[in-house]
């Protein structure tokens, strides 16, 4: 194939991945930034929500699309409910002090990630898309048919989907009374209280909230990827290049970054071998946090 | 040093230590060996983490380039052991330099992810180079280059005393630190830098000074591993091997020198027994992650030092 169409190609499937890995870094991003966590079991929530998908997906019968339609609102509930409850039973008796909290995630990244091996086995697991038709891609350059160059309706509708639910995210923040809330316990956490938001429910609720994120973007990808118990390490290694980039806790440049990541993830991989890409990725990331540690999007730290 | 009874009680353990062959059986031998050189590992971390506070997520990136100094200088070069040795101990060193100087810029969380980030990038490195290093699965040493003069590292009974000696060394090496006038340092920057600088020392020798220690006991523990147990890969690169020495370090008692030593022989043998009934035996490093952080942050002897007016280093 030649370069022109293998880049087009590329990009879609960039676009595909960037647009997954916007989900799944704010709600990473949502949890550092309201309550200053670092969550190293987030991937562990992805993962789990892949693995519920599939769960969910194979115990009901009939169309595809029904047991995708039950993960993808199963998954991020029951992820999100158990985000919660490791949050009220231990992140909040940590007192959210910062390096004890980073080792609890740690301890509860080993639970969850060998908690599904004993649960769901050490297969990895396909889901069947709701629909996959097939989309030939005209490509308009010497000849006009034959490149043989095509996408799924399915990889469209996940980029669509996510657009649709950061759309959401954003307007729960910036409109509701809830992301008012969560807004004022991320700005000052005492002077929240001292006007009656009850911050430990809304630490619940953003840690909750953060990893159902996550399992919903591994719900939407899970019919392209396949899911088992160790695709963890990837969505949480990337996501914190992209909210390190983007500057811990700014969402806007969390959005910028998961685009540029995901997107030259795809493309730069049509040059490099993936390792080679993540290794450069890892460099930087430590490189803006040595020299640069406000993020290359983010503001001054406070 | 001085000789008292912290002194003696050190000397003790090394002693009953090495007395432990004479009771054991060749399999609990050949696990203590393996203990040992862990807990040497884990001894290194602990004056980073334990004594100077700096809570490191990249040591596996200091173990493996002991491990990998040693090993490649054998597999390509043909360096004996008695020289692999110590190329693994000076590029794990080097490396440590190198990482610590870039690192210490920032502090607590950043440099816990600073670290993780650096170890990933050298064990995706690893795997880059696959050709050289067999990253993914590993190589073996020959058994016949695995001996010092006619001394084979790779029989039991040797293995056992080469890693008791390496353990012995190093232990009293942490202990001679953390009792110097340098080691009351680390302990003052851990509990208040602000203040230590006040007193007039600059923190930052003094934690690269604790990063290079604790790389060069990594180092030396990955290329003894090497040597010991003949078996080099990426995968001790990993994140994995990062978490186990701050597993050891926690549940044994951080700032105790003994404590990485008792951290490493319990969670050794649970690990072993977990293996027995499930095959998600690394859950017990979870729940013991999770349970020393919510209700013991000083581990065991953390715990036993306190009842003991704390004369125990």
């Amino acid at each position: 194939m030649d370069l022109g169409p293998q880049l087009m190609l590329a990009s879609l499937d960039g676009a595909v991945g960037a647009a997954v890995l916007a989900l799944t870094a704010l709600g990473l991003s949502l949890v550092f930034g309201v309550m200053r966590v670092v969550n190293v079991a987030h991937g562990e929530f992805f993962m789990l929500g892949a693995m519920i998908a599939w769960f969910v997906a194979s115990n009901i019968a009939g169309h595809p699309a029904i047991g995708f339609v039950g993960a993808l609102i199963i998954a991020p509930l029951l992820v999100g409910a158990i985000a919660a409850s490791a949050d009220w039973l231990i992140l909040k008796r940590l007192d959210y002090e910062p390096e004890a909290t980073i080792v609890a995630t740690i301890g509860l990244l080993y639970i969850l990630q060998q908690g599904a091996l004993v649960t769901f086995g050490p297969v990895a697991q396909a889901v069947e898309a709701p629909f996959n038709h097939r989309i030939e891609i005209p490509w308009f350059e010497g000849s006009n048919v034959g490149w043989g160059l095509f996408t799924t309706s399915y990889k469209l509708f996940v980029i669509a989907a996510a657009i649709t639910i950061l759309l959401a995210v954003w307007l729960l923040l910036s409109r509701t009374k809830m992301g008012l809330v969560m807004r004022a316990t991320q700005l000052d956490r005492e002077t929240a209280q001292a006007f009656g938001i009850p911050v430990e429910k809304v630490y619940a609720l953003t840690f909750g909230f953060g990893a159902a994120l996550a399992a919903l973007s591994a719900v939407l990808i899970v019919p392209i990827q396949q899911a088992d118990y160790l695709m963890g390490g990837d969505p949480l290694l990337l996501s914190f290049i992209v909210v390190i980039i983007g500057g811990l806790g700014s969402l806007r440049g969390t959005l910028i970054a998961a685009l540029l990541i995901g997107m030259s993830d795809g493309i730069i991989s049509v040059f490099f071998t993936p390792t080679l890409a993540k290794i450069i990725a890892t460099l930087v990331v430590a490189m803006v946090l040595v020299f640069r540690p406000q993020g290359l999007f983010g503001a001054k730290a406070q | 040093m001085r000789v008292d009874r912290a002194l003696i009680l050190h000397l003790a353990v090394i002693a009953l230590l090495f007395a432990m062959q004479y009771v054991m059986s060749p399999y609990h031998q050949g696990n203590l060996a393996r203990i040992l050189v862990l807990a040497t590992y884990a001894t290194g971390y602990n004056i980073l983490f334990g004594y100077t506070g700096l809570l490191s997520l990249g040591h596996a990136l200091f173990f493996a380039a002991g491990m990998y100094g040693a090993g490649m200088t054998m597999r390509y070069w043909d360096f004996p052991a008695i020289a692999a040795f110590p190329t693994g101990i000076i590029a794990a060193t080097a490396l440590a330099f190198l990482i610590g100087t870039l690192a210490l810029r920032t502090t607590g969380v950043a440099f816990m992810i600073v670290t993780l980030m650096f170890a990933q990038a050298g064990f995706l490195t690893l795997l880059y180079f696959n050709e050289y290093t067999r990253g993914d699965e590993g190589f073996v040493l020959p058994q016949a280059d695995r001996a010092i003069g006619m001394i084979d590292l790779s029989a039991d009974d040797t293995r056992f005393i080469a890693a008791w000696v390496i353990f012995s060394v190093g232990l009293l090496i942490a202990l001679a630190i953390v009792r110097s006038k340098a080691g009351r340092v680390l302990i003052a920057i851990r509990e208040n830098e602000e203040r230590t600088r006040m007193l007039g020392f600059n923190p930052f020798p003094y934690k690269l000074g604790a990063v290079v220690v604790s790389g060069a006991f990594a180092g030396a523990a990955g290329a003894a591993y090497a040597l010991l147990f003949g078996s080099v890969g990426a995968s001790f690169a990993s994140i994995q091997y990062s978490i186990e020495p701050l597993l050891f370090v926690l549940l044994g008692g951080a700032g105790v020198v003994l404590g990485p030593l008792v951290g490493s022989i319990l969670i050794f043998y649970l690990i072993d027994y977990a293996r027995e009934i499930t095959t998600a035996y690394l859950i017990v490093v979870g729940v013991a992650l999770v349970l020393l952080i919510l209700f013991a942050r000083k581990g065991v002897l953390g715990s036993i030092r306190r009842r003991t007016d704390g004369w125990l280093p």
